[in-house]
């Protein structure tokens, strides 16, 4: 670390305890994700596995076993790494691991069949460096993710951290630091992308002695999970940021409102809280320069609408989480009253590289008024899913296939959605549409907080459409009329749809809805909760038609309009599929075409998933 | 009313919902620990952790204890999905129901899962060995569909084959402990 010559500066080096440093670049380790999905992959098998067989071998003092935060390719978890050379084995199982201890560790060659597979070329990827999934990213807020320990402050402290602090601490100036993030162009990366320069100005400039920061970190959207990572991953970016905040508006406490579906994150940021207050990073003597801040951490109880900030600031104050109108806004009245800055975890865990590198390199990235990076979590039908970091202004396209490889094999792109519940979706041909706040909003869909979920020729977009209303409708807070009743009145009709109920006007009928409910909406909840109908029924018309006028579904999996069969010629009679059918639908002598009796079938579709041959099938005829 | 009382327990006929026995002192310990006028909901939530659930008795004490009314500690419970006034089954099945899931085909999987423990998703079963449930989104969407086990055991790339037999498991392990 470098150090400055200001009273922080020099406090924060003797914090520092270079000795407890447990993740060294060029040192010899097995480096093992513990990200949630790793975890829930096997990983602490994988990781007790190394542990022994290192010890059996005699190797336990010449290799260490870390874990770190989310290395992002979620898809191909757990993930391990052999450093210092960086060879990256994926979804590592327990029977790997003597292979990998013989013929990397000991032998310094590669084990070739558990190496990663080129998507495109099919060769076999030795170093992390080297696989496509990450070569196109840029890693700025992730860019310690997956190289220290979480539990570690010194990891974080070796590799520049909190001295962005220091610097800011010494230089005394909070407007300075308010000017930094305007100059920037940073916004806030929840969902709105209000610019964050400009709320801390407000809520500085708000009177009141008192002043509350808030970590909104109740990412709720349903496939998103970037604040998830990052808190896992690398808390102290998150701390650090908001210390910035705090200097900047003049908030002597803060809250960190954190999901409880998010065990990990909680257990690693209280963690991270205690060393930073040991260290005297939070306290009431921050680095020795009189500067007095804690954190407290409230725990969210599963209620969506506490993303939205005056609902967010009721639940910590212990009421139910509804939101209230604005304005007043929470810069001039938020949490008890007070005046109270709300970002969220990307937001904060922007703020210290933009202190150290300069508002000039940030504004760099990404075009028009929306600069930086952004996070995505890359979901749904694609090859290569994971978290991924992008700088704004990369094209749909350039995400979708170059970063996630594609659809998977025999599937076509049918479109991508991003933004979960408030968001909507992007047919093919507007592939080319940048990340951009404004320019996805012309299309109907938002940069939102980042679930970005692709969908192939086999998701019907009409179901996709009432899933989120669906969502909405059970997370409405029931406050305003148009939210509580108006999403219900909708979605029964979209179910009615779905199960080939639909009648002619429902379209007109949606619409009318929608467009009500977006004005008269009390909170962005219900504002943009039509949102997914409206950019499925853009883009996606003839979906609603076939299901209204045909009582057909063309993507084949709406239960009530699809019936299944059995292709006698691609049928080889292997058994499988009758020994599995739960209801003993289908039936045929060994080697034999099987028949399949659709007045049994539950449509559970094991059949269809376990037959190697592709010979079950589906079939949505028009029936009007 | 003493006599009353003594009346009741010599005619034990007419019961009322039989009240769990749960050792309440925890109530007031979890209090003294935190500031009920900022921390209610902390409080909720260390004390469904601790008993499972929040029954009657223990809304009713942490009233007592706290001087918050017990209309809005049941405001809170039923406004936050993590909040319940029943104890869940044995093995508490919950099914992700985040986008990713869904269009790797959860809805299927909650299809299985109630086919094979034989109640509809929201419900226990009446041996109180199993709880389904559908779930928010618990953000491990790349190993769609997500299922979890308690708090701790989550199954990834779920099918509706692997629910049927996850249920089967989970009955073999519960005759073998």
């Amino acid at each position: 670390m470098s150090v400055g010559t200001g009273t922080a500066a020099k406090a924060l080096a003797d914090a520092f305890r270079p000795e407890r440093v447990t993740i060294r670049d060029g040192e010899k380790e097995i480096r093992i994700c513990a990200g949630t999905a790793c975890h829930a992959s096997g990983r602490p098998a994988v990781r007790e596995a190394f542990k022994e067989q290192l010890a059996e071998k005699g190797l336990a003092d010449e290799w260490k076993v870390v874990e770190t935060g989310c290395h992002g390719f979620c898809e191909q978890g757990p993930i391990v790494l052999v450093m210092p050379e960086g060879i990256f084995y994926p979804r590592v199982k327990v029977k790997d691991v003597e292979k990998i201890i013989q013929t990397t560790l000991i032998e310094g060659g590669v084990v070739e069949k558990l190496l990663y597979k080129h998507p495109k070329t099919g060769e076999r990827v030795a170093h992390e460096k080297d696989v496509p999934f990450y070569e196109q990213q840029r890693r700025l807020v992730l860019r310690l993710n997956g190289k220290i320990d979480p539990y570690s402050i010194d990891d974080y402290m070796e590799r520049g951290g909190y001295e962005a602090v220091a610097k800011v601490l010494d230089e005394g100036d909070p407007d300075a630091v308010i000017d930094l993030m305007e100059e920037s162009g940073l916004r806030g990366r929840g969902g709105a992308g209000f610019p964050t320069g400009k709320k801390w100005r407000f809520t500085r400039g708000a009177p009141g002695d008192i002043k509350y920061l808030i970590c909104n970190a109740d990412e709720g959207d349903p496939g998103a999970f970037m604040d998830r990572s990052v808190l896992e991953g690398n808390p102290h970016v998150v701390i650090e940021g908001m210390l910035i905040a705090a200097f900047a508006i003049g908030a002597r406490e803060g809250y960190v409102y954190v999901r409880h579906e998010y065990p990990f994150a909680v257990q690693r940021l209280t963690h991270a809280l205690e060393t930073c207050r040991e260290r005297g990073l939070l306290g009431d003597d921050i680095l020795g320069t009189g500067f007095a801040f804690d954190i407290h951490i409230n725990e969210g109880a599963g209620a969506f609408v506490c993303g939205e900030e005056t609902a967010l600031i009721a639940s910590i104050e212990g009421r139910r989480g509804m939101p209230r109108k604005r304005p007043p806004f929470p810069a001039n009245s938020g949490l008890w009253g007070r005046p109270t800055n709300i970002n969220n975890v990307e937001t904060y865990a922007n703020v210290a590289w933009i202190v150290l590198n300069g508002a000039d390199a940030y504004a760099e990235m990404g075009m028009g008024e929306s600069r930086g990076t952004k996070i995505f979590s890359l979901t749904g039908k694609v090859q290569n899913g994971g978290l991924i970091e992008v700088p704004m202004g990369a094209t749909m396209r350039h995400v979708v296939f170059d970063i996630g490889g594609g659809m998977l094999p025999g599937r076509e792109f049918k479109a991508v959605q991003l933004g979960g519940p408030s968001g909507g979706c992007l047919p093919t041909d507007l592939l080319e549409t940048r990340i951009d706040y404004e320019e996805l909003q012309a299309t109907g869909a938002i940069v939102g907080s980042g679930g970005l979920v692709v969908v192939d020729d086999t998701t019907c977009m009409v179901d996709l459409a009432r899933y989120f209303l669906k969502f909405t409708q059970e997370e409405s807070c029931g406050k305003c009329v148009p939210c509580r009743v108006g999403t219900k009145r909708m979605l029964e009709i979209l179910e009615a749809i779905v199960a080939g109920e639909g009648k002619d006007g429902d379209i007109e009928r949606i619409e009318r809805l929608a467009t009500t409910i977006k004005k008269t909406s009390l909170c962005a909840l219900g504002g943009t909760a039509p949102n997914p109908v409206l950019t499925t029924l853009r883009y996606f018309r003839d979906e609603y038609e076939a299901h209204i006028n045909e009582k057909r579904c063309p993507a084949g999996t709406c239960q009530a309009l699809i019936t299944y069969y059995i292709d006698e010629g691609a049928c080889t009679g292997c058994t499988l599929c009758s020994k599995k059918c739960p209801t003993n639908a289908i039936t045929g002598e060994k080697k034999q075409p099987h028949v399949l009796d659709p007045l049994e079938c539950i449509k559970c579709d094991t059949c269809r998933q376990v037959c190697r041959f592709g010979a079950v099938k589906v079939h949505s005829p028009a029936t009007v | 009313m003493s006599r009353r009382i003594s009346k009741l327990v010599e005619e034990p006929a007419p019961q009322a919902c039989p009240v769990p026995e749960i050792d309440l002192s925890l109530v007031a310990k979890t209090v003294a620990e935190h500031d009920p006028s900022s921390q209610l909901i902390t409080i909720m939530q260390k004390l469904q952790g601790a008993y499972g659930y929040l029954p009657e008795t223990v809304v009713d004490e942490l009233s007592r204890q706290s001087g918050v009314a017990a209309s809005r500690i049941y405001g809170i419970i039923t406004f936050y999905a993590q909040f319940t006034t029943e104890p869940s089954g044995r093995y508490k099945i919950s099914v992700c129901q985040g986008t990713a899931c869904h269009v790797a085909g959860a809805p299927l999987i909650i299809d299985a899962f109630e086919d094979a423990i034989g109640v509809k998703c929201g419900c226990t079963s009446e041996d109180g060995l199993f709880s389904l449930e559908g779930v928010n989104c618990v953000g491990a969407c790349a190993l769609a569909p997500v299922v979890r086990v308690g708090e701790d055991e989550t199954h990834g790339r779920m099918t509706p084959d692997a629910a049927r037999d996850l249920v089967a498991e989970l009955r073999t392990r519960e005759v073998e402990a």
